[in-house]
């Protein structure tokens, strides 16, 4: 690959493959193969297609491609077919036999099969855009997600791939790069958001005779999944981010940290990594510019801390994934003692568009201060979990109602989690708040990497916070003392207050050290360890006090404040409980309701062990706990 | 995180000890591939145990010291056998409020172990991990590469029978 001809000359090529041209009457179908997808069992869904295809003799008109995260987890195994000319026809919830009817009905016979297409409510919406999931969203940095084949590099190039690193090479100078980053407001989505542009510029006024480009991929926040869809969906994205960043700062090396638990991100980025360099886009002197840039992948290995970019750094020189101290920053001293510019997957993820599409494009969605969009691993009790991209200042109410669909079972909306065990619970009273960087933090959350995990009134806020703070504990690399032992003091008193033996004294005890270990820790995964605790405590100051003072657990999540308890009443003395109890803690009484047969049951509390298996037992909901 | 070191005696073969060798002449001398070289030598013997780190250390010229200092950092490596089936429950947010922690309970009661452990006929090995991005599915576990979505701990039994 020598010009911008080049590149143009596969554009032209595969355009038609990737987006099937009127009058040609080709027919293109993709399967959702991410992690979600295959765990569905999308595999099996793919051969038979490719099998009943050919058996049909379509192969000439129809072809069956893998593609990415298409973004609806929970609809998974997700099958697209387009045509030209037609809207696109979403098929979900896939399995071998279905895909044998869609081929015979659908690819033969030209009519679509209705009740497998995505529907909301009773309604089916064939044409995924029109979709309330889909409606109120935006897609930069998963444009190419669930539309290319991530493994072959045609295919991304069909998309204006490599374009931008063409643009950048041919027709800019590192300063101009710089200036259109920073002039589209982006901000740094791993968590912080700290200007990108800002950063770049930073790393490029330090000489030196080797500097680096670091990618953060090791998305260690649970519950959040951008990143690795990102790396699975559109892999090249990020290698064309990471050489236009060589270029801006004047580096000629890249490496990538990936979590090792990522097996398929590693496997697709990979090969991304092999085709560029074969297409002569890594290497020597890319696209004649005189400009040298090389990439390679380095496996993480399950350390939340490495996350931090001074521990990554370090984590790649092969060693204990500590922090260091900063500054030096890493712009000054960074990887191998070197300049270097450390950016998430997300983040590198929309370059591209902002350099094709300029400044202007990015900048012009948002808010004031947090400009374009924002992907969202939307999981936990709501009714369609996925992967959601949205302009920021979308509000909460829009995400959880309008594209999550709401609480499945008729819950109620108790919190929404954000930025993991970084961030904070957000109450219902909060729902309206725009998201962004400031006004998230103005109320005790952050934006963090984009995991939002939904909470119902089921779930209790002491135990979440107890949940994250064991994260923390279990993660803490142990370097400095406010965090590993602060952390362990804290989730000794949750445990405490959990098991029905706090005080109020240890409420504020709490409290107390929680600003402690803010104030004090060496770096971001102490500093904001405790906010877990602080935003539930401050929101949830009831629910803390109700296990402190009356020993109860409103959610009934915490065991050791449970009392299993039968009606007597309503009990029809069928046994079943007593029968699969394990503890052998419930006996028969000699008390006959009216109106039954036989004497009902009673637990006895001294060998309850809280398992709850009496209640899913029992057939007339006789069984409660408080 | 604390971590179990097996007591077993060191059962490695003479290809194993070849492959990891090459392993380690691959490395050409690079101190920064410690991790790489140390993740390969898991897939190899499956766990990390004194003998091969000791190996490790003499073929990167590096401490053995920081070979244990990463082996025990890093939540990946283990200083254990597996079992045939490896089991881990993931215990991330998503999985964790959807319920995972009643999956996890259930296979200890049904393999009668704890996390971190093996049964004795090294047939099952249990474990917690944070993660593993299949948000969308949760409660989630993994049985080897195998994953399970959408558990409730009543599925548990049957799954386990595919593997006895």
């Amino acid at each position: 690959m020598k010009s911008l001809a080049d590149l143009a000359a596969i554009r032209e090529k595969m355009r038609s493959k990737v987006l099937p041209e009127e009058g040609s009457g080709d027919i293109r179908v993709v399967v959702g193969m991410a992690t979600c997808g295959i765990a569905a069992g999308a595999r099996p869904v793919l051969d038979t297609l490719t099998e009943e295809i050919a058996k049909a003799g379509l192969s000439d008109k129809v072809s069956v491609t893998q593609t990415g995260c298409i973004g609806i987890c929970q609809y998974e195994p997700v099958i697209e077919v387009l045509e030209a000319g037609k809207e696109k026809v979403t098929y979900v919830k896939m399995t071998a036999e279905k895909a044998k009817e869609v081929v015979e009905k659908h690819l033969k016979g030209g009519s679509v099969v209705e009740e497998f297409v995505y529907s909301e409510g009773s309604k089916p919406v064939s044409a995924l855009k029109d979709a309330t999931f889909y409606a109120k969203q935006e897609r930069v940095a998963l444009r190419n997600c669930g539309t290319i084949d991530p493994e072959n590099i045609d295919e991304y190039i069909a998309m204006d791939g490599y374009a931008a690193l063409n643009k950048v090479l041919n027709e800019m100078t590192p300063e101009e790069v710089i200036k259109v980053v920073t002039d589209s407001g982006l901000r740094g989505r791993g968590g912080a958001g700290f200007s990108t542009g800002k950063k770049w510029y930073f790393a490029s006024l330090y000489k030196a005779d080797q500097k680096y480009v670091v990618c953060n991929a090791d998305e260690g926040d649970p519950g959040a999944f951008m990143d690795r869809s990102i790396l699975e969906g559109d892999p090249h994205c990020i290698v064309e981010a990471m050489a236009i960043c060589g270029y801006a700062i004047g580096a000629t090396e890249g490496y990538v940290y990936v979590r090792a638990e990522y097996p398929i991100a590693v496997a697709h980025l990979q090969k991304a990594i092999d085709d560029a360099r074969s297409y002569g886009l890594l290497g020597k002197n890319i696209f004649g510019s005189g400009f040298d840039f090389d990439l390679h992948i380095r496996l993480g290995a399950g350390a939340f801390v490495c996350g931090e970019e001074t521990a990554l750094m370090t984590s790649i020189e092969g060693n204990r994934g500590e922090p260091r101290t900063r500054p030096p920053f890493p712009a000054e001293k960074g990887l191998f003692g070197k300049p270097s510019n450390n950016n998430n997957v997300e983040t590198y993820a929309n370059i591209p568009q902002i350099i094709l599409k300029g400044a202007e494009f990015f900048s012009s969605m948002g808010t004031e201060t947090s400009k374009g969009t924002k992907v969202f691993a939307l999981g936990g009790k709501i009714n369609r979990t996925g992967l959601v991209e949205i302009p920021m200042g979308t509000t909460l109410r829009e995400i959880v109602e309008d594209i999550g669909g709401g609480i499945p079972n008729g819950k109620k909306f108790k919190a929404a989690q954000t930025g993991g065990p970084s961030g904070g619970c957000i109450p219902a009273e909060f729902l309206d708040t725009p998201i962004d960087y400031e006004s998230l933090a103005a109320i005790g959350s952050i934006v963090g990497s984009g995991g939002l995990i939904i909470m119902d009134e089921d779930n209790c806020m002491v135990d979440i916070a107890k949940f994250f703070l064991g994260f923390t504990v279990d993660e803490s690399c142990g370097k400095c003392t406010p965090c590993r032992v602060g952390t362990r003091r804290l989730y000794e008193i949750l445990e405490k207050i959990t098991s029905g033996k706090g005080t109020m004294e240890d409420l504020d005890k709490m409290e107390e050290l929680c600003y402690y270990i803010k104030n004090n820790s060496l770096c971001a995964l102490g500093q904001t360890a405790p906010n877990p605790v602080l935003s539930t405590y401050l929101r949830f100051k009831d629910e803390y006090i109700a296990h402190v003072r009356d020993k109860k657990c409103p959610a009934g999540v915490c065991k050791d404040l449970l009392t299993f308890t039968i009606d007597k009443d309503a009990c029809i003395g069928c046994g079943l409980c007593a029968k699969n109890c394990p503890a052998s803690a419930i006996s028969k009484t000699d008390y006959v309701a009216p109106g039954h047969k036989l004497p009902s049951y009673v637990i006895d509390p001294d060998k309850c062990v809280k398992c709850g298996v009496c209640m899913t037992n029992c057939k007339k909901n006789a069984i409660s706990k408080k | 995180m604390v971590k179990k070191i097996s007591k077993l005696p060191f059962q490695g073969t003479p290809e194993q000890e070849a492959k990891l060798k090459d392993v380690i002449a691959a490395a050409n001398g690079d101190r920064s591939r410690l991790m790489a070289v140390m993740q390969e030598a898991q897939a190899i013997y499956g766990y990390l145990p004194y003998e091969v780190q000791k190996m490790i250390a003499e073929g990167l010229d590096v401490p053995m010291e920081k070979v244990y200092g990463v082996a025990t950092f890093y939540a990946q490596f283990a200083l254990s056998p597996k079992g045939t089936y490896n089991i881990s429950v993931c215990l991330g947010t998503a999985c964790y409020v959807k319920g995972s922690q009643q999956v996890l309970d259930k296979l200890c009661e049904l393999l009668g172990i704890e996390p971190g452990e093996c049964t004795n006929d090294a047939k099952f090995s249990l474990e917690a991990c944070r993660c593993i991005g299949a948000c969308g599915l949760a409660p989630v576990m993994m049985i080897n590469e195998d994953v399970y979505g959408r558990l409730t701990p009543d599925m548990i039994p049957d799954i386990l029978k595919k593997y006895e």
